[in-house]
This record gives structure tokens, C-alpha cells and sequence, in this order.
């Protein structure tokens, strides 16, 4: 999936690949040409990325090549411990979670997965978890609580699953359930936003102290597309709704929605993953060093009036 | 055929005068009669949508309502603007149909003497949506009930979270089971009513975490919508699907309670809910 806003970028990337392999073996050939393509490529991507509008942003949320919560385990997490199951119907792979080190510091991770390849999008439905996923995560959180973990959680997810099954088995009362339950754990709670921030799927493991965002990722009460087809019956209005509904980071922070953007390198965390991936082990064990200096008594009162805060904009006393 | 809807349609305007046509089974019920019988179809058990007026009186003694917080209203947050203009509009128009201010009146009053707090959603209001306004409020009253020690008693009708707040509107659904969660851990009641419907953001916030959770007959009741589950699973579903009943069926629902009823439910129940339940005389 190429992004058709790239293109002027891919096109100097796709030289500088050509000129590389030509010039295998030989030292000098091309390397002033391949350094100064290089240096061109960095500022069209600076150029583009400075100017992404909230489509654009969707579609780079949405990249493929971006890091997703298996390449965090495996990049910025040690010793993971996957623990599987809502130990009343099944394991949702849409969401995945176990014990973690990150930088030394233990924590419980949990978030949504997307999968790597075809078979893996398949095997965890896109990142759209059903009931059973909520339910991990939050038998996860609870134990995360009882062992004094704080918790990391990861949100990448186009929504939780319309299905049959889901509804069923109670897709509504999963996700309340986590919300009214992760209010009042007494444990920090640290929330990063890494991709798609889709609707009841995203805040279903989305109460936290520290709510924070990747800059190109996006966080909505509704899909572009689905918002679109509803109040314009068109579907493909997708781009005036995405703007519309102020869903980029830059928004959210304004909002108060948001604690902090996590920079993303020029080009988008799908070109610079390792260095992505770098930047969000960061801010996270700052987070977590910070947190854990407050007591969980406060720390839970904190959060509540957090999220008590958010739509306040009369000056009412309570 | 298209002639011939027509007619019909515009034969049923002159009836509907003296008339009622149930919503669902499309019998011609004497509007006298609809109204005596709670807007409850005779033929059908069609338990029709009731304004937050009419839920009061059906629910708490005469003359005990108190409503609080009345003045809390939309906001717009986002600026928002779809191709029928914008949310600004919208929701001034909303207030003027409705004479509200939100999709929520809450406030006290009794049931049989015993003192509750309550949150009645308004299908009329932008379809019950839950917005800033309509989350604060039902988070106030959350309050009110934790301070006054009196049972939390939520009716919701609502299609679900309100899009014209945007990421706003999401957050609401955290903040009002922060609330219920705070009243659950001072075992303060708090009790659910999903009545017709119940759906999407709200379905996934208060309305499905009562102490009880009850409904009324046939009401509409899930998280994603049946259009989008059958454009997803690329099939049809069975014509119960989301109904009360099913909930019920899988074990969402404690009790499916006609709204005759309802009043005389409450009072059976509350005593059981309170150690020491307040008679007011
Ligand atoms: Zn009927």
C-alpha cells in the first residue's frame, strides 16, 4: 500500500535503492549522488509531513509498515510473558497481553494487534478484538493491580468487531465494564495511542493517568467512512469528515484529550520504525518513573477527575 | 408501486388524527386509548417510545420530581459542520423541539415513598445522543446520588455516542462508568433501565453495568448497528437479534419488566437494594 502523497518521496527513495545496488562492490561509485538524493529525500519527507491533512493522517495510522505492538514487544520490551485467555470463553488475538520489562521497569502490556502478514490480520481480525478481548485485558489489568505492575496499553484498532458473536457474547457490556473497572485500579495506568484510535474499540483499554499519542496516529468517537455515511450519505466524504472531527494529535492535545504527542521522525514511524519505537520506550519509562511516585489512593482520584474534566466547559461547581 | 405508497401515506394523515398506528404491527389504535394504555399497543405488546415527561410520571410519585442541574446544556467543542450545517444549529433546534437543554433530565424524587435519584434519556434530543452535556449530567446526578446515599436509577434511550462532539462525545462513555464505579464502590445502587432503544456508546457505557440491568419489551438493544454486523459478517440475522429478549436469552438482561409494571418493580425491589431504605411520610 503505497501512500499516493509519497509519491514524490518514493520516487527519490526508489533511485537512491537503484543507485545502491548499481554501485554494490565499488565504494566511491554514486556516493556523492546517493548522499545528496539522500538529503533531497529527507526534506520532500519534512515537506510532507509537515503539511499531512487529518486523510492523510488516517491513511499513514493506518500504514501497514507501521510498528505495531508485536514489533514493540520485540524491540522495546524484554522478557515477555504472554498470557492468553478470559478464563470464561476463549483468547482473542485482536488483543494480546503478558508480563513486560521495558527498560528494566516490570509492567503488564496489553493492546490491540493487527498482525504482520495476511494470515496474521486473519488470526487477530484486524485488531478488532471481540468481547473476549476486553475480558483479558482486563483479568490482565487486575492482576497487573495485585502484583503492583504498572500497566501499559498499546491502542491500534480500526474498532471492536461488529459481529453476530460479539453482540452475543456482549461486545456493549466488555468494553463498559473495562471502563468503569479501569477507573479504579490501583495501579498506573499508561495509555499510548500508537495507530488507529477507533471508537468503543480504542477506550475499551483506553482509561489511563497518562493518555498519550504518536504524532500521526489518530483517535475518533467514529471511522471517517462511517461518520461520512451517516451524516453526509457518502462515503466518500471520509476526507471532510476526517477534518471535521479533529482526530489528529495536534487536536486531541488542544482538547485536553491527550497528555503528550510523541514525535514521529520525518517521513512517518512505517519509513523510521526502530526510531519510533525508541522514542515511545522513552517516553514511556518516563512516564512510569513519574507515576509511580504518587500514591495509587491519589493516583486513582487523579484519573477520575481527569476524565470528570473532559467536556466540562461551564465553570460549575460541584 | 411508488403512487401507491403515497396515497396510503397521505390516508394515514388524515387518520391519524383520532388514530394511532402502532409503529411496529401498524394496527389503528384509538389515540385515547394509546395514550391511557402507556403507549403500549394493545395488539402487539409494542412498548412505543416515551418522552422524559412521561417516564417521570410513570415512575415517581406525583409531585416529587426535583430536577437538578437543568441548566447544563451543548457545547460545541469542535466546531463541528456536516452537509446539513452545523451542530450549532442542530442542536439549537433540538432544544426548541424539545423544550430541553440536553438529552438528559436528572434529578430526585420517590418511587412509593422511597427517595431515588434519576437520569431519563430523550430519544427526541439529537436521538438521545450522548454529548459533553448529556455526560456531565448523568455524572453529576452519579454524584448526587454518592452524597445523598440514595439509589442511582438510570432510563436510557440513545443511539449511541454523539458524533457532533467528536472525540468529546467518546470520552463521556469513560466518564460516566467512572462515576457508576464510584458509586459501586460505596455500594451506592445503581440500577439500569435499557429502554427502546439502547445502542452503540451508551450501550457500551452505563447502560449495560447496573446492579441490575432491566428492559422493557421488545426494546432495541446493542453495540454495533444490524446494517454494519450484516455488511461484516455478510450475512442475515435472525429477526430477534438485539432485541431484549435476546439479551436476556445470553444473560445481559436480569429481568424484562412491561411498563405497567415498572413502578411496582422498583418498589419490590429497592427494599432489597438498601439496608436501611428511607420512607419518607
Ligand atoms: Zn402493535
Amino acid at each position: 500500500m503505497d501512500l499516493d502523497f509519497e509519491a514524490p518521496l518514493l520516487e527519490v527513495e526508489e533511485r537512491i535503492n537503484e543507485l545502491e545496488k548499481l554501485g554494490k562492490g565499488s565504494d566511491i561509485k554514486f556516493r556523492s549522488e546517493i548522499t545528496e538524493l539522500k538529503r533531497k529525500a529527507k526534506s520532500i519527507s519534512k515537506k510532507i509531513y509537515k503539511n499531512l491533512t487529518p486523510w492523510q493522517t488516517v491513511q499513514v495510522a493506518r500504514h501497514k509498515d507501521r510498528p505495531l505492538i508485536n514489533n514493540y514487544i520485540k524491540n522495546i520490551c524484554s522478557n515477555f510473558i504472554e498470557l492468553h485467555g478470559d478464563r470464561c470463553y476463549g483468547d482473542d488475538q485482536g488483543i494480546i497481553g503478558g508480563f513486560a520489562t521495558i527498560g528494566n521497569r516490570q509492567v503488564m502490556l496489553i493492546g490491540h494487534q493487527k498482525g504482520n502478514s495476511v494470515e496474521e490480520n486473519l488470526k487477530c481480525n484486524f485488531g478488532m478484538a471481540n468481547p473476549e478481548g476486553y475480558r483479558k485485558a482486563l483479568r490482565l489489568m487486575r492482576l497487573a493491580e495485585r502484583y503492583k505492575l504498572p500497566i501499559v496499553s498499546l491502542i491500534d484498532t480500526p474498532g471492536a468487531y461488529p459481529g453476530l458473536e460479539a453482540e452475543e457474547r456482549g461486545q456493549a457490556e466488555a468494553i463498559a465494564r473495562n471502563l468503569a473497572e479501569m477507573s479504579q485500579i490501583a495501579t498506573p495506568i499508561i495509555i499510548v495511542i500508537t495507530g488507529e484510535g477507533g471508537s468503543g474499540g480504542a477506550i475499551g483499554i483506553g482509561v489511563g493517568d497518562a493518555i498519550i499519542m504518536l504524532e500521526n496516529a489518530v483517535y475518533s468517537v467514529i471511522s471517517p467512512e462511517g461518520c461520512a455515511s451517516i451524516l453526509w450519505r457518502d462515503g466518500a466524504k471520509a476526507p471532510l469528515a476526517a477534518e471535521n472531527l479533529k482526530i489528529t494529535s495536534d487536536e486531541l492535545l488542544k482538547l485536553k484529550v491527550i497528555d503528550e504527542i510523541i514525535p514521529e521522525p520525518a517521513g512517518g514511524a512505517h519509513r523510521e520504525r526502530d526510531e519510533t519505537m525508541i522514542a515511545v520506550k522513552q517516553t514511556l519509562v518516563k512516564y512510569i518513573d513519574r507515576l509511580k511516585r504518587t500514591s495509587t489512593s491519589k493516583l486513582v482520584n487523579k484519573r477520575y477527575e481527569k476524565f470528570a474534566a473532559l467536556g466540562r466547559f461551564g465553570k460549575k461547581k460541584r | 408501486m411508488a403512487w401507491f405508497k403515497k396515497s396510503q401515506k397521505s390516508e394515514s394523515k388524515e387518520k391519524s388524527e383520532l388514530w394511532n398506528i402502532c409503529p411496529s404491527c401498524k394496527a389503528h389504535v384509538y389515540k385515547e386509548e394509546w395514550i391511557a394504555g402507556l403507549k403500549v399497543c394493545p395488539k402487539c405488546n409494542y412498548h412505543d417510545r416515551l418522552n422524559y415527561q412521561e417516564r417521570l410520571d410513570l415512575i415517581l410519585d406525583n409531585g416529587t420530581f426535583k430536577e437538578i442541574n437543568s441548566e447544563i446544556s451543548t457545547n460545541d467543542p469542535i466546531n463541528f459542520v456536516d452537509a446539513k450545517g452545523s451542530y450549532a444549529e442542530k442542536a439549537k433546534a433540538a432544544k426548541k423541539k424539545t423544550g430541553m437543554n440536553e438529552a438528559v433530565v436528572t434529578g430526585c424524587g420517590n418511587i412509593n415513598d422511597i427517595p431515588v435519584v434519576v437520569a431519563v434519556m430523550d430519544f427526541r434530543f439529537m436521538g438521545g445522543s450522548l454529548g459533553s452535556g448529556t455526560g456531565e449530567k448523568i455524572l453529576l446526578a452519579a454524584e448526587y446520588a454518592l452524597r445523598n446515599k440514595r439509589p442511582y436509577i438510570i432510563f436510557s434511550a440513545s443511539g449511541g455516542a454523539r458524533m457532533h462532539e467528536g472525540i468529546i462525545s467518546l470520552m463521556q462513555m469513560a466518564k460516566t462508568c467512572a462515576a457508576i464505579a464510584r458509586l459501586n464502590k460505596a455500594g451506592v445502587p445503581y440500577i439500569s433501565v435499557l429502554t427502546h432503544p439502547t445502542t452503540g456508546g451508551v450501550s457500551a457505557s452505563f447502560a449495560t453495568i447496573g446492579d441490575i440491568n432491566i428492559s422493557e419489551p421488545g426494546a432495541l438493544i446493542g453495540f454495533a448497528g444490524r446494517r454494519v454486523i450484516e455488511e461484516t459478517i455478510k450475512q442475515k440475522l435472525p429477526k430477534d437479534f438485539q432485541t431484549a429478549e435476546y439479551l436476556l436469552e445470553h444473560g445481559f438482561l436480569d429481568k424484562i419488566v412491561a411498563r405497567k409494571d415498572m413502578k411496582e418493580f422498583f418498589t419490590q425491589f429497592l427494599p432489597y437494594a438498601m439496608k436501611t431504605p428511607k420512607r419518607r411520610r
